[in-house]
């Protein structure tokens, strides 16, 4: 789609917010929206796109209180810059967008969660991603590290890259805006997302890419959106099976769901960036006892959020229902670096190749 | 001589005049600030309680004129039943002397001191004889009459006696000029308003050197005057007992049911079964011993308390609302009158209110309005037994504040009606610490804590209600002015969703496409009734709701709909036409109304 089209489109769907408050107003109705409630329990399973959605609940922020009214008036301030924006064809990052908040009066935002948060309902309700309305994340995505050659149309020309033989340790950053990005080559068998840099680094040195064709994603911890994008690009088009590496630890196994089915947060968007055959490869609550690892006693937080698990349609299979009850008994969790107190070599000699093997990708 | 010879040459007996002569304070003569309250306040609760025997509307005049330096004339004049000539030098020229004294029931002034003390006040420090002047009916002529006391003997001295043309119908007129000072205005003024409270029934006017005050009367009802009872058994004591037996020829058994109330023949029988009396003998023969068993066995037998209803008349918690809401202009108050209750046989009836809000004083305590048989109690708050109770309850507990008695915009009225007002002294003043007069107010005053802290969440629910209300519409011209800039178009009327939010009733009229329309939305919690009143150039003859009333003046249709509108609920009518006229409204109250007109 050409940048003048999607703008048009993104301008549209901006005035028709405001109109339709314009409407409620002149009709003396109390303005009011109409959001998809953004809890778990209104997560639902997409047969076609196999990934999770919002399903039919709904919230309704009326300006009859306080606390609505001055979200509704937020909105449409927000509705407003944004609208502007993209008439000026400027772009700004989340945090601008917070900082000139600043000059709203009333409408301005306490906190930068507030105004994400808002930014994401608007996203709901127009079914745009804020790319549409110009907004930036400001953090970069993940690194990649392994065969594959990607070509980005960068700001100063059109660069090709190799994820191995033209970069560094650090491999190749995903960009912001990962439409600018196309795979021109690869030689990979799979992907392994890693949550944390020392397992990234490990399998690096280790050339565990070189040894299985692996592409090595850094997740870094919950992963931004660019890096959800671009897993689920290099699963869609090169057809890679994708499996994810994190802690055994009620927190990294929603860093897993978030790239398989979704995130609660994002559940509008999960089409565009989940990978529903994402795989989990560990560390699984039975490898704490089945490979005796070190391990850390579970929080009265870690209990919780587990027990939390349960009840999120997300994790309602078998496999995870066994996995978290076991760990709730076990009342333990274990890091990826725990596999290091059998060696540094374990996990890429042992560990990965007998799960992969296990899980039918290698 | 002798030394008790010597004495016993200045011994001699001393006159009541005399004595208190001698001992003003005991009557509340102490200083000559107070000499003008106790005065009035015995002067004119004489007049109420003769207003009430005769079940007549008070209507009484109080007067006070500066007539020297220091020398002010007290003047209290009645519509009562006046007193028979042959009794008033006795009433205002005998200390001691009196109806009430001898009769068990509720009555104001009890021991007759109080008036002819101020006579006797009068005649020491100005010597000037007190003036009476009374008229008993439209039969006879008023009698006026100069009096003094005659201290050595207690005896009244009239210096002058006439009768005279005077415009009352029936009342008393008294008159008493002594050495004072106006000082205590602000007590007296308070004395009289919390009378007026109390006797909401009476209308009092005032003239004070000059300025007027006048305390309206608020109910049209007279006091049913209570009745006086025998003693009870429980109640007496030796001395009365034994002047009672001494005066009876009645067999011992018919004197006890004779003489006392609720003694039948069963409990005389018990009584005199444990004294071991035969009830055949004559009462007066007792002796002192005979009597003490006697007492002791009436004492100690089960009998029903006094009849309350009869001898005791309280206030009533209509009338007290009445009264308090006659005098303070209060947001909330409520009473309770409790039943009636026994201490040491004489019977008592403990009645409260509370009030909150309005013009009290936000800080500081709060007022409390002691009461002792309709009676205000001006001095000596922190010795009675009313302000003991009310610092005994935990306020707290009632959303109040509180510093030993509760603070705050907050009025206290306690009234304790009985046959025998346990005072802590002659000045009355405060009433004495008895555990189960305490006890009764705590109770009246916890109930009425409960319904205090039931109006205070419930009104600060409704003030919060109100803020948010007010808060929501301080953001919505924001929003109307920002969507408006977005659309491009100039910021929507806000007017008939304010309305909504703050709970009014909108009517709106709006003309397009041919059409009038006039709807009415009630967003209030009421049902809404009223009339519209549309003066326009169209007949509405199609109107769907038909006008009521339709009256043409010159070219224009005054119409007319009488409606009322359920809350949550919307009425309209719609008629052809075009022209703008005019839609008003009324029956309305305007803070809940908004009238839009849309173009």
């Amino acid at each position: 789609m050409k940048k003048e089209e999607s703008d048009k489109i993104a301008d549209c769907k901006l005035l028709e917010i405001a109109e339709k408050w314009y409407h409620q107003m002149q009709s003396a109705t109390i303005p009011y929206i109409s959001i998809p409630t953004r809890t778990k329990h209104n997560i639902e399973y997409d047969e076609g796109s196999e990934v999770w959605k919002y399903g039919d609940k709904e919230t309704t922020r009326s300006a009859g209180s306080y606390k609505s009214a001055l979200h509704i008036l937020k909105m449409a301030y927000v509705v407003s810059f944004l609208k502007k924006q993209l008439n000026e064809n400027r772009s700004s990052t989340l945090r601008e967008m917070y900082y000139i908040s600043e000059g709203w009066k009333k409408a301005k935002f306490g906190a930068q969660d507030e105004s994400n948060h808002l930014v994401e309902d608007l996203e709901i309700i127009t079914e745009l991603s804020r790319e549409s309305f110009h907004l930036r994340p400001e953090e970069d995505g993940a690194s990649i590290y392994g065969p594959l050659k990607i070509r980005e149309r960068t700001r100063r020309g059109v660069r090709e890259i190799h994820c191995q033989q033209d970069i560094g340790e650090a491999g190749y950053p995903i960009p912001n805006n990962v439409d600018n990005l196309e795979f021109v080559d690869h030689d990979a068998k799979f992907i392994i997302a890693m949550e944390t840099g020392g397992m990234y680094a490990r399998l690096m040195e280790n050339g565990f890419d070189e040894e299985y064709n692996a592409v090595l994603i850094h997740l870094k911890g919950q992963p931004a959106r660019s890096t959800r994008r671009v897993l689920k690009r290099l699963n869609q088009e090169l057809n890679l099976p994708v499996v994810v590496f994190t802690d055994g630890d009620p927190w990294s196994y929603r860093i897993f769901a978030s790239v398989a089915y979704g995130s609660i947060k994002s559940a509008h968007m999960s089409e565009t960036l989940a990978t529903p055959g994402a795989q989990f490869i560990g560390v699984q609550p039975s490898d704490i006892s089945g490979y005796n690892l070190p391990s850390d006693h579970l929080t009265e937080g870690d209990i919780a959020a587990l027990k939390a698990e349960l009840s999120d349609p997300r994790f309602d299979t078998e496999y995870w229902r066994n996995e978290i009850n076991l760990q709730l008994k076990l009342g333990l969790k274990s890091e990826q670096q725990a596999f290091a107190a059998r060696g540094l070599d374990f996990v890429t000699r042992e560990y990965l190749p007998a799960r992969l093997s296990e899980m039918g990708i290698i | 001589m002798e030394l008790a010879e010597q004495l016993a040459e200045k011994q001699r007996s001393i006159s009541v005049a005399e004595f208190f002569e001698k001992n003003k304070h005991l009557l509340g003569f102490d200083s000559p600030t107070r000499g003008i309250i106790t005065t009035v306040k015995e002067a004119v609760d004489n007049s109420l309680d003769a207003c009430e025997e005769a079940e007549v509307l008070p209507d009484i005049y109080v007067g006070i004129k500066r007539t020297g330096k220091d020398i002010y004339r007290i003047i209290v004049e009645d519509n009562g039943p006046g007193i028979v000539p042959k009794q008033v030098p006795f009433v205002f020229g005998k200390l001691l002397y009196g109806s009430r004294f001898h009769q068990i029931k509720q009555s104001r002034g009890q021991q007759g001191i109080g008036i002819s003390a101020a006579v006797l006040y009068a005649q020491l420090t100005t010597g000037v004889p007190a003036v009476v002047i009374s008229r008993t009916g439209h039969n006879s002529k008023a009698n006026r009459f100069e009096l003094m006391i005659k201290t050595e003997s207690n005896e009244p001295q009239v210096l002058k006696h006439e009768e005279i043309e005077w415009d009352r119908m029936h009342g008393t007129r008294v008159e008493i000029e002594f050495k004072s000072t106006l000082s205590a205005k602000k007590r007296l003024l308070d004395y009289l308003r919390y009378t007026a409270v109390v006797n909401p029934h009476a209308r009092i006017k005032t003239d004070i050197d000059g300025e007027k005050y006048n305390f309206e009367r608020a109910s049209e009802e007279t006091i049913v005057p209570p009745k006086a009872i025998a003693p009870h058994p429980h109640g007496i004591e030796f001395g009365t007992l034994k002047r009672m037996a001494e005066a009876s020829h009645l067999k011992l058994k018919e004197f006890l049911i004779e003489g006392f109330s609720r003694v039948g023949s069963k409990s005389a029988d018990e009584i005199l079964g444990l004294a071991n009396l035969n009830p055949e003998r004559k009462a007066s023969g007792l002796s002192s011993d005979n009597l003490k068993i006697l007492l002791d066995a009436m004492q100690s037998v089960q009998i029903p308390p006094p009849p309350a209803s009869q001898c005791l008349s309280p206030i009533g918690e209509e009338k007290i609302v009445q009264g308090i809401d006659k005098e303070f202009e209060l947001d909330f108050v409520r009473s309770r009158t409790r039943k009636s209750q026994v201490f040491s046989g004489h019977p008592f009836i403990v009645e409260a209110a509370i009030g909150y809000g309005g013009k009290l004083d936000s800080e500081g305590q709060a007022q409390i309005l002691r009461f002792a048989n309709r009676v205000p109690l001006l001095y000596q708050q922190g010795a009675c037994i009313i302000t003991t109770a009310v610092s005994g309850v935990n306020w707290k507990a009632y959303n109040l504040s509180q510093q030993g008695v509760p603070t705050g915009p907050v009025l206290i009225l306690v009234h304790v009606a009985s046959t025998n007002v346990p005072f802590t002294s002659e000045s009355k003043d405060a009433i004495a610490a008895i555990p189960e007069i305490e006890k009764e107010i705590v109770l009246v005053l916890q109930d009425l804590g409960r319904e205090l802290k039931n109006y205070l969440s419930r009104r600060d629910k409704n003030k919060q209600q109100e803020e948010r209300a007010r808060a929501v519409c301080s953001i919505l011209p924001d929003i109307a002015s920002k969507v408006g800039e977005i659309v491009g178009k100039p910021a929507p009327d806000i007017t008939p969703l304010e309305a909504q939010i703050m709970h009014k009733v909108v009517v709106k009229k709006k003309i397009s496409g041919g059409k009038v329309e006039i709807s009415v939305n009630n967003y209030t919690r009421n049902p809404a009734a009223m009339t519209i009143y549309n003066m326009s150039g169209d007949s509405a003859s199609d109107a769907t709701v038909k006008p009521d009333f339709v009256d043409r003046i010159g070219d224009e249709y005054n119409k007319l709909w009488k409606i009322e509108v359920e809350p949550e609920c919307t009425w309209n009518t719609v008629y052809s036409g075009t022209s703008h006229g005019s839609v008003s409204v009324r029956g309305v109250d305007e803070k809940l109304l908004v009238v839009v007109d849309i173009t």
